[in-house]
């Protein structure tokens, strides 16, 4: 057998683009006689907005306009023309809309001047004048008002339906343990701030640089709210600096950015503050409560998982936060519930590993708990309870090694050596702990098209909408594009993140590589046909007798499996071809069939060590072993950094990421990099990354399951049952800070 | 403060000479990759802006404008600074190095561009410029021998992917390139 590039590690083809400085992102996309917009911020979270004074701002010399509410353009009426692609059921947010104010930092004006100077100087003399109404921006003040969600959000599965009887099982466990758990609001915080460049193209036909998931969400997002045709609007967004969910919605930036140039009729940019990066969607609030029992012998015999979570007042934000808890262990009876509180601040949004994470924290502290109170070991309580099916819809996995991802993560710890006593292990001033979770995620496919072209020159483009946020999206395409027609990878190209392409979802829920990748594949199929039967058809032909399924594409040729040096060249077959080009466009969909009886999910078991100064109440991780079933792996370099980025984010969650409100004020204070702490390099030390051996051939044709979230999950849970193996104490509201770590020694 | 008499900038090239003797601009000289340039900046234009907005060196990102993020991070004078912190104006008659300086006339990558590649030391590439700048600064400064002091002195780059593992396995790697080369000397 060849070697193939798919299963190699393989530098980045974006790589020289990339440390060059030479990728260009949203905001640095140049037009001539662009004008910078600059945002204005509502100072207020909730109340209406009496007078804005524009005089001055609009007197600086250099000023184009200041739009407002009492000035915008018409936009759709409707609210439902703005909802995208991912929206929650609700009416989106509108800016400038009107005067009405519903969150703390939504925007109230944008300065639009001939430079980005002069708009962030005259942004600072725009002066509004508002009318406070009270808000409510706290979750435990309003959590009595909790419902059920009456819409459910399309793409999220709510809470399955109870099993069993978990209320009297649980009286009837000798076992239990019952704890709230408590996450702080996060947000995506990506590096580059959200940004859009609007080029006015003229005669009303406008190309767009927004920092999206998805260039075709945007597209419809413009065309829908400003009445434009498709074919007016294309969205080009070839690099994204970072998103993690944040620009899987279009955010305000964009309305602004488009609004202004079609009135303006000229280009315009609008480039976000890193405080205003905190005026957009985030992890939202929760309230979390987990009851399990188990008999003496470490069997669960009850779950209970209840959720209260916050949402806007416009929006019914949901994700799969408790479903975790009802799939994850064979149980009973088990009851999980998802409500919703409405508070005065932005809609939460998707971020990496959407409720995942932030449920499994809760179920995998309560584990660990159960386990110390049994007195058995944490990988036995879970592989004792561990579930064949998803018990939870009563579907078969499509697979699951997760019984291996324990074995190997544990032999890889040296988890064997474990004292479980707390409080065992000290080095220097440093106590030791040592803790484990389990994670999981969707594997899902979505229906995805895509395009190969293989042009006369022996160059291979393939193309489809989908966006690399830095997942590696532009690599494994070429790498299963160059396997599909035995090309070296230098002579394949990659195009993403263009409206004008294949239609794509967002890229996002980690489903873009067993997606666009099989869409890729499929194209470059049809490409191969036409090309063999080209090859064929050639006077002499060496595969004249030769079916498709007994040749190769290798190395530049197509050659007989059974006689390499029977072949006939690429360059042969496409001379022979007579055309300019081969070209070919396919659609990938998930089979109906498999989703009806099965389930698809990544698994994972993270085990960590932590060192705990009790002294200083500091938590250093200082290893983590993260071994994942996640299918094959297209590209095992790419891959396993998107597990250690997982990772590095599951520290942020556990140690240092709290968005921190002012319920007085009504919105998040710390906004900024110096007070948002997200783990630094000084933070962050041995990640090793396992990738278990999966066969999967239902979830996607390429047996991929994605990556993109499996490394957050777990990762929190696993740090804070380390520091409570540490020290004793158990920290259920993250992050793990120094002042809930100092005094542990009492505590223990 | 609304009387302030700012010319429009309509019509830049990126590569066009900017407009000198405005009101209230300063002269400046500074040499941007290899290339004396006159200029006349305003006096609160920032480095930073001064090389994204005016001369469109877009490869210097600005992720923060606060210092907080280290994706501006630019050499002057062979020194690592953020350049979001830096004042144009004060830097009159330096040497500035941006990414897109650092690789050789020819293309040919610098040793730490290649070893980010060879690394897989970056994800989305935001953070990207101001890492591999910051670790040319790093190495150039001569503290970092173990692991522990890089992580240490590339702490002022954020990078939300992840990628500080990998980052560190670069320029350890560079690192030990130079060691060996001191020793060959």
């Amino acid at each position: 057998m060849h070697e193939t590039h798919f299963g190699s590690p393989r530098s980045r083809v974006d790589g020289p683009l990339k440390v060059t400085g030479a990728a260009p992102y949203a905001g640095e996309f140049t037009a001539p006689d662009l004008a910078h917009g600059y945002v204005v911020s509502s100072a207020i979270a909730k109340g209406r907005i009496t007078r804005i004074d524009t005089k001055d701002a609009l007197a600086v010399p250099g000023v184009v306009q200041v739009f407002t509410h009492e000035n915008r353009p018409r936009t759709a009426f409707r609210s439902n023309a703005y909802q995208d692609e991912v929206a929650p059921p609700g009416k989106p947010f509108r800016a400038l809309y009107d005067e009405t104010i519903v969150y703390s930092g939504q925007p109230v004006a944008l300065v639009v001047a001939e430079d980005f100077e002069i708009a962030r100087y005259a942004a600072s003399l725009v002066r509004v004048t508002y009318e406070a109404e009270a808000h409510e921006t706290d979750l435990e003040k309003v959590q009595a008002k909790a419902y059920v969600p009456p819409v459910k959000r399309q793409g999220i599965s709510p809470p399955p339906k109870p099993r069993g009887d978990s209320e009297a099982a649980f009286g009837a466990s000798p076992v239990t343990v019952e704890a709230g758990y408590r996450i702080a609001v996060e947000h995506h915080n990506p590096m580059e701030p959200h940004a859009t460049t609007v080029v006015w193209e003229g005669d009303e036909r406008i190309t767009v640089h927004d920092k999206i998931q998805g260039a075709q969400n945007s597209q419809s997002y413009i065309t829908a709210v400003f009445g434009l045709p498709q074919k007016d609007v294309r969205v080009v967004s070839p690099f994204i600096g970072g998103a993690f969910g944040s620009g899987l919605r279009p955010q305000y930036q964009l309305f602004l950015a488009v609004m202004a140039a079609l009135e303006l009729k000229r280009s315009v940019r609008v480039v976000l503050t890193r405080d205003q990066m905190f005026t957009m969607g985030y992890r939202p609030d929760g309230l979390q409560n987990v009851a399990l029992g188990a008999n003496q012998d470490a069997t669960l015999q009850s779950i209970r998982h209840d959720l209260i979570a916050n949402t806007s007042t416009f929006e019914d934000y949901q994700e799969a936060t408790v479903n975790w808890s009802a799939m994850l262990y064979h149980c009973d009876n088990v009851t999980t519930t998802h409500k919703l509180a409405k508070t005065d601040l932005y809609t939460p949004a998707d971020m990496r590993a959407p409720g995942a994470p932030t449920g499994l924290f809760a179920m995998e502290s309560a584990m660990d708990e159960l386990a110390h109170k049994l007195g058995v070991d944490p990988v036995t309580l879970r592989l004792r309870n561990y579930a064949d099916i998803d018990e939870s819809t009563n579907k078969y996995h499509t697979s699951k090694e997760l019984r291996a991802a324990y074995q190997l993560g544990a032999e890889r710890f040296g988890w064997s050596k474990r004292n479980p006593k707390p409080r065992s292990m000290k080095e220097g001033r440093e106590l030791i702990g040592w803790g484990m979770a389990s994670g999981a995620w969707e594997a899902q496919m979505a229906q995805t098209s895509a395009r190969a072209t293989l042009t006369a020159d022996g160059r291979l483009e393939v193309a489809c909408a989908t966006a690399d946020v830095g997942t590696g999206t532009y690599t494994i395409l070429t790498q299963i594009a160059a396997d599909a027609l035995g090309l070296p990878m230098e002579k394949v190209t990659t195009k993403l993140g263009d409206s004008s392409l294949p239609k794509s979802p967002v890229e996002g829920g980690s489903w873009t590589a067993a997606s666009a990748g099989s869409a890729v594949e499929l194209a470059c199929h049809k490409v191969r046909e036409t090309l063999f039967k080209s090859a064929r058809g050639l006077d002499h032909s060496p595969l004249a007798n030769a079916d498709i399924e007994r040749v190769t594409f290798h190395g530049e040729r197509i050659a007989l499996v059974s006689d390499s040096s029977r072949f006939v060249t690429l360059a042969d077959a496409l001379k022979a071809a007579g055309v300019e080009k081969i070209e070919a466009e396919e659609t990938a969909s998930p089979s109906k069939l498999t989703q009806m009886r099965y389930n698809s999910f990544t698994h994972s078991a993270v085990f960590v060590e932590v060192r705990v100064d009790e002294e200083l109440g500091q938590v250093r991780v200082t290893r983590i072993v993260d071994a994942v079933a996640a299918g094959r792996i297209i590209n095992p370099k790419t891959a396993r950094s998107q597990i250690m980025g997982g990772v590095v984010f599951g520290i942020g969650m556990a140690l240092h990421e709290e968005s921190m409100p002012d319920h007085n004020l009504g919105r998040f204070m710390n906004h900024n990099l110096a007070e948002y702490h997200v783990p630094v390099n000084a933070d962050v030390h041995d990640i090793e990354v396992i990738f278990v051996e999966e066969h999967d051939t239902l979830t996607s044709p390429l047996g991929v399951k994605g990556l993109g979230e499996i490394g957050i999950v777990g990762t929190a849970a696993a740090i804070a049952n380390a520091v409570f193996h540490a020290t004793g104490k158990r920290i259920r509201e993250l992050p793990i800070t120094i002042d809930k770590v100092i005094g542990t020694a009492e505590a223990a | 403060m609304a009387d302030l008499d700012l010319p429009s900038r309509q019509g830049f090239a990126p590569d066009a000479a900017l407009p000198t003797g405005l009101p209230g601009e300063i002269p400046l000289t500074i040499t941007i990759n290899g290339e004396r340039r006159d200029l006349h900046v305003r006096p609160w234009t920032t480095l930073l802006d001064l090389l994204r907005e005016d001369l469109h060196l877009y490869g210097t990102k600005k992720g923060c404008d606060h210092g907080q993020c280290g994706a501006c991070t630019v050499l002057v004078d062979g020194q690592r600074i953020n350049s979001c912190l830096s004042l144009a104006v004060s830097r009159d008659g330096c040497e500035v190095t941006t990414i897109e300086g650092l690789a050789a006339p020819d293309g040919a990558l610098h040793p730490m561009q290649q070893a980010f590649i060879e690394h897989d030391a970056f994800q989305c590439g935001y953070c990207t410029p101001g890492q591999i700048c910051s670790a040319v600064g790093l190495v150039k400064e001569g503290h970092a021998h173990s692991a522990e002091e890089i992580r240490e002195g590339m702490s002022g780059n954020l990078c939300r992917c992840g990628a500080y593992t990998n980052i560190v396995d670069a320029i350890g790697d560079m690192l030990a390139q130079e060691t060996s080369q001191e020793a060959a000397k």
